[in-house]
């Protein structure tokens, strides 16, 4: 990881900050609380968790306005709370009830809300990017200057869509920022065994899109570089790249034993390089908040965490009617 | 010795052309690779270049003569000391492909009976109609619906400046601007992703394919992330896009450029099929598709882009999906088909008429929904059915018609039903190979009167 922690003391209010750690707390909570439901046999099929990479939504979404769109891979959960979704609702789509944002119909992998404009949820590795630059196709041609924000990981970096779209993206000027998730594993194949070149941002050289790689367990250094490809896009000149380092602490998915790394690379990256720790230690080195501060969010998080589940859980079924709904619009 | 000059088949599918402009006159002096003629196809003017070196003798065929035949001669070239006159024998004939006569079993003599042609039902009577073809009937459904609103745009593969690769977006970057008329890079699987993107985003992209074939590189972004998209979000979220271009067969481009993927597509809920076969329904039915809420496979076939039919002159002339149209009636035998197919159906019931049998011939314009309805209605008083299509047998759209029919009709039929389908092979380049491969109105006509027990 080529992250070193920011030597200076940060720029950032109070309040901030404190938003910062609640939303990568809720996520922590979050995913730890559907893994805890995935083994209990309430969710089922496939289920990627978040855990360990929670810096990099919560800072993009802080450099997002009202109105910006963004759309990701499967590994979507954290997506979606940072950007203003209701728990119960994603964590009832998790237990495939009518209460989910996709009545049940989704799962974890596919859910999606208009009103947050989060445009999914993709189960197809990388289908994601040409759709994003095509979210941004739309901003740029009712030119209402906002920017989408299209999330992938390094296993879908080396997919081919992905340079067909950087190719249009930068021809056309999309408002569109590539966000990279590098979490140095695809599946079971780590970034070493997968890919010649050690840096995926320095691709976009290639099309004339800018980039630079980020620090991912620095949700303030990923803040930065989101502002600073926001601006970018919105003054018309296209699209960015951000290469954001970061680690996911679980499996794959559920069902990913996670044998081909060893348990001490997870250990040390969650004793060094944690993003919630991290956030938790300017806070109180910067004497924003107490012990007894935190342990209060902590305890409304897990408040939230825990109605979420019982939504989940005791929401019904969806009714049998609605397999054959929603397969088309009325024309 | 003097050689004649032929008149070049410019395309695939080119049969005839007009010689728009001599560049040449007589006696001028030419070498090969000198620009003697300006050709129109329907698709282009072409200039065409002298092969070999020589004295223009004669010219035969004056400019601005149109429907000239692939291969009539057009004019002399002699060497020098000859003249024209030193061509003795007269042009020959037009060259046909050569033809393969499937043998059709000897009829009974029977006595001819006369073709009915239903009424237009959805026309207003005393509707002017307009010969137009299938190629300007689909430019005008797009112009209508991008004058109508501003959400509709075109984008693929030379479909601006070039003006379509085959000439379906004539005039449209004109009118619209690059805005709403946009080139792509080649690049299928990404700028169908866009195109989904945009309609997730608001916006109604026409998405054109140089050919279906071209598409596969883009089924994942049309099956997965456009068809599934409205379902997998509860409803939330559709997917208002129409996938357009020539699927099938066109004339000797071989296995990778001949397919038909009618029954593929069909085979997905959330997708709406449509195949259409005259300009009328071209026109028609691609404006109920650009206005659509959901994913369209719009299936055009390039033999047709240039055949005429008569358009009702009419200021939104739209067809309904899911409604089939009946082309003749009859009493004998049904014949389903849809697309190019119709053209094989339609001639195999003047042939069958000539026999005295009398088919229903049913254009079924879209695949889904398909209806169904009018197929077994007809079946209940035909008792027999004839399928046409040329894609693949192995899980057709006929086969899925033998089936419906087999479930709901089933004490109505009098004959097992017959798919009549291109052939279980990769399509051949060879030309008499590849008329093999597709179906053949004979054939249609052997079906139908195996069903007749005729």
């Amino acid at each position: 990881m080529a992250a070193k922690k920011p030597a200076a003391k940060p720029n950032v209010s109070k309040e901030d900050l404190l938003k910062y750690y609640k939303d990568m707390l809720m996520i922590r909570r979050f995913e730890e609380k559907a893994g805890q439901l995935y083994g209990m046999g309430l969710i089922g099929g496939f289920c990627h968790l978040y855990i360990g990479q929670e810096a990099v939504v919560v800072g993009l979404e802080a450099a997002a306005e009202e109105g910006d769109k963004r759309i990701t891979s499967y590994r979507d959960h954290g997506h979606m709370l940072a950007c203003g979704m209701d728990p119960d609702g994603v964590m009832a789509e998790l237990t495939g009830r009518e209460g989910g944002y996709s009545k049940g119909k989704g799962g974890s992998m596919h859910m999606f809300s208009k009103e947050k404009h989060f445009y999914g949820g993709h189960g197809i590795v990388a289908a994601q990017v040409p759709i994003g630059a095509g979210l941004a196709f739309a901003d740029k041609y009712k030119e209402n200057g906002r920017v989408t924000f299209t999330y992938f990981g390094d296993g879908a970096a080396n997919q081919g869509q992905v340079y067909e779209a950087y190719n249009m993206a930068e021809l056309w000027n999309l408002p569109v920022v590539f966000v990279i998730e590098n979490n140095q594993y695809a599946m079971g194949t780590s970034t070493k065994r997968s890919t010649h070149s050690p840096s995926y941002w320095e691709r976009g050289a290639a099309y004339g899109i800018k980039g630079e790689e980020v620090d991912g367990m620095d949700v303030l250094a990923v803040k930065a570089a989101g502002e600073k490809a926001v601006a970018a896009c919105r003054a018309g000149k296209g699209p960015y790249i951000l290469e954001i380092k970061t680690y996911r602490y679980r499996g794959h998915s559920m069902s990913d034993p996670a044998k081909y790394r060893t348990r001490e690379e997870v250990q040390k990256i969650r004793e060094e390089r944690d993003a919630i720790e991290h956030v938790r230690d300017l806070l109180l080195t910067g004497k924003h908040a107490t012990d007894d501060d935190l342990k209060a969010i902590d305890k409304e998080i897990k408040a939230v965490v825990n109605k979420a589940a019982e939504f989940a859980k005791e929401s019904p079924e969806p009714a049998l009617e609605e397999l054959y709904t929603d397969i088309y619009a009325d024309a | 010795m003097a050689t004649e000059i032929l008149m070049p088949a410019l395309s695939p599918t080119m049969e005839e052309g007009t010689l728009a402009k001599w560049l040449v006159k007589e006696g001028d002096t030419v070498a090969s690779g000198d620009i003697l003629a300006e050709i129109e196809t329907d698709k282009a003017t072409m200039e065409f270049e002298a092969v070999d070196e020589g004295t223009i003798g004669k010219i035969l065929i004056a400019e601005g003569t149109e429907g000239v035949k692939v291969n009539t001669a057009i004019a002399v070239l002699v060497e020098d000391g000859e003249s024209a006159d030193d061509i003795a024998t007269p042009a020959p004939e037009a060259a046909a492909q050569p033809a393969i006569e499937t043998p059709v079993p000897a009829a009974a003599k029977a006595e001819p009976i006369a073709v009915v042609v239903p009424e237009e039902a959805d026309i207003p009577e005393g509707t002017e109609m307009k010969s137009t073809t299938v190629r300007e009937a689909l430019r005008d459904a797009m112009a209508e619906e991008m004058r109508r609103t501003p959400e509709v745009f075109l984008m693929g593969e030379e479909v601006a400046e070039y003006q379509g690769a085959y000439k379906i977006s004539q005039g449209l970057l004109e009118e619209f601007g690059a805005k709403r008329v946009i080139d792509t890079p080649i690049t299928e699987h990404g700028f169908a992703g866009i195109g989904v993107g945009a309609a997730f985003g608001g916006l109604n992209p026409i998405v054109e394919f140089m050919t279906f074939n071209f598409a596969m590189q883009a089924i994942d972004h049309i099956i997965n992330s456009a068809a599934k998209t409205l379902y997998m979000s509860g409803g939330q979220m559709g997917c208002p896009i129409v996938f357009r271009g020539p699927n099938g067969a066109a004339a000797r481009v071989g296995a990778q450029h001949s397919q038909d993927y009618a029954a593929w597509y069909s085979q997905i809920p959330g997708l709406k099929v449509v195949m259409p076969y005259s300009a009328a329904d071209a026109k028609g039915l691609l404006k109920t598709a650009i206005r659509d809420p959901n994913p369209i496979i719009f299936l055009e076939n390039e033999i047709l882009y240039g055949q005429s039919f008569d358009v009702p002159q009419l200021d939104d002339y739209t067809v309904p999906f899911g409604k089939a149209k009946i082309w003749r009636e009859g009493s004998d035998v049904t014949l389903v088909s849809f697309g190019i197919g119709m053209k094989y159906a339609l001639e195999a019931a003047d042939k069958l008429a000539e026999d005295g049998i009398s088919a229903e011939v049913i254009d079924l314009r879209t695949l889904r929904p398909m209806d169904t309805g009018a197929i077994i209605e007809s079946v209940k008083k035909t008792n027999r059915c004839v399928t046409i299509e040329e894609g693949f047998p192995v899980c057709s759209i006929g086969n899925h018609i033998s089936a419906v029919l087999m479930q709901e009709a089933f004490d109505y039929l009098d004959a097992p039903v017959i798919n009549c389908t291109g052939k279980d092979v990769p399509m051949p380049y060879a030309a008499n190979l590849e008329k093999l491969a597709l179906t053949t109105t004979a054939e249609v006509v052997e079906a139908a009167k195996t069903v007749t027990y005729r």
